[in-house]
């Protein structure tokens, strides 16, 4: 799931699904992303340092993991599609 | 027929105002990128329906936009700003060495020449090119290892480069600017730069001979004679008559001469004018007056412009890419507020009208004279 300004972006609806070969990872989603929605490349990781930027957010299942490795298995709920990635904007104002 | 359209950039979008040659009445199109903070757009003078624009946002970086019909439909190009190499150090404002580290894009100049090629002006200060209508850009990497890139240091906005002329007579020649570095010329292309800054003053740097750290706000050219540049300097109004090799100093009656804006007049290369903001720490206009001030003879005698402009309570300030001219028989003057009005000229400031009053914080006006 994209946050408004990102689905705006890329033309979609808020929820998109890609496809990941081998294991998913945040990295590996986010790689798939920028793959099929060339546009929003940078705009959740920087570009220079492939760091996820400092206002984006993941969630999943509620809980926020965002400071989790960018490269451990997503969970089995996420890899067979039925459990969203939530990429959202942190509250931080503006 | 023959006609205007401003290119608006502000906190929250962009915006774009069109009218016919009489610029009476207007139309406002927008907001365009909607809650992104849109720093600059400006159009091909070789083609004016292609544009580029600056997109940015804290939460989501920095985005490209070029529209190929005069801002009717947009497209996202490449967004990629690599410094060349391995970028090292700048100062910070402690005086500490501090990574260089790319924020967005300030300002961006389309060639005089072709629509595919436009330059950007980004923080930290560094200069960009792109050659395939902005999916590409590149680094002019000779700007930033200029020998004293080590020792700059940011301006209170960011270690920003935010202006970028072109020479109309010698496609070598490249005047820059950067908070607070300084100017700067090339006259090889980009490849080399040389410090401009030779009768600049400013408080705060003992060393009158200081080549950098001037906290330049903008400069500005006539097309018709490129070696004379203006300036506005955090303090100070000032002119080159050679290129930017040595400079004086014009402020003359200005009732402050700090500001951000400075622009020249179409058709008549000795009128100018800047919007005198109170001090560095007061941004807004002395005395709560809004007041235009014009020199017809190339500074030093300069005249208070206040037919339309509020002249009561009023504390918004101009930015520095926030003025603009037209080139009709009659020049037009343009100008936005932090607090969202964009006024407008239609007989070289006699006379201001209010083209829209309640636009997010302005961040940048330009102007494109249609056919």
């Amino acid at each position: 799931m994209l946050p408004a300004h990102l689905k705006n972006l890329a033309g979609v609806g808020r929820e998109i699904e890609v496809i990941v070969s081998g294991v998913p990872t945040p990295n590996s989603v986010i790689d798939a992303i920028e793959v099929d929605y060339p546009m929003l490349r940078g705009t959740i990781r920087d570009l220079a340092t492939q760091r996820r930027r400092p206002f984006v957010r993941f969630f999943i299942d509620e809980e926020d993991c965002s400071h989790d490795d960018p490269n451990d298995p997503l969970p089995t709920g996420v890899a067979e599609g039925h459990v969203p990635f939530i990429v959202v904007g942190a509250m931080a104002g503006g | 027929m023959s006609g205007v359209r401003v290119l608006v950039g502000t906190r929250k979008g962009a915006f774009i105002l069109t009218s016919d040659a009489k610029r009476h009445d207007w139309k406002v199109s927008g907001p365009h990128f909607g809650g992104w903070e849109m720093y600059h757009l400006k159009g091909s003078p070789v083609d004016p329906n292609r544009i580029y624009a600056s997109q940015s946002t804290s939460w989501f970086g920095q985005l490209m936009q070029r529209s190929d019909d005069g801002g009717e439909t947009w497209s996202p190009v490449g967004n990629e700003f690599r410094y060349d190499g391995v970028p090292g150090t700048h100062q910070w404002y402690d005086g500490t060495p501090h990574p260089w580290e790319f924020a967005r894009v300030w300002h961006v100049e389309p060639s005089l020449h072709d629509p595919d090629t436009v330059l950007a002006g980004v923080e930290d200060a560094a200069l960009f090119r792109s050659t395939d209508a902005g999916n590409t850009w590149y680094e002019l990497s000779g700007l930033r290892e200029h020998s004293t890139g080590s020792s700059w240091q940011p301006g209170a906005g960011g270690m920003c480069l935010h202006t970028i002329i072109e020479s109309p007579n010698d496609p070598n020649r490249l005047v820059v600017a950067i908070s607070a570095a300084g100017a700067f010329r090339s006259d090889d292309a980009g490849a080399s730069w040389k410090p401009i800054t030779k009768g600049l003053h400013s408080e705060g740097i003992p060393d009158e001979d200081a080549e950098v750290g001037h906290c330049v706000h903008h400069v500005s050219m006539h097309p018709s004679r490129p070696d004379v540049l203006f300036m506005q300097k955090h303090w100070d109004v000032m002119r080159s008559n050679d290129a930017g090799e040595s400079w004086f100093e014009i402020s003359g009656n200005l009732p402050s001469d700090f500001g951000f804006v400075i622009d020249v007049h179409a058709h008549e290369p000795e009128t100018l004018y800047v919007v005198p903001i109170t001090s560095d720490s007061e941004h807004f206009p002395p005395e709560g007056k809004l007041r235009v001030y014009r020199s017809r003879t190339g500074g030093n005698e300069w005249e208070p412009l206040t037919k339309g402009l509020p002249q009561e309570n009023c504390y918004v300030n101009v930015l520095r890419d926030a003025m603009s001219v037209d080139t009709l028989d009659e020049c037009g003057v343009y100008f936005g507020t932090t607090g969202g009005q964009v006024y407008a000229s239609p007989d070289g400031g006699d006379t201001w009208n209010a083209i829209v009053r309640d636009l997010p914080a302005v961040l940048s006006v330009e102007v494109q004279t249609l056919a």
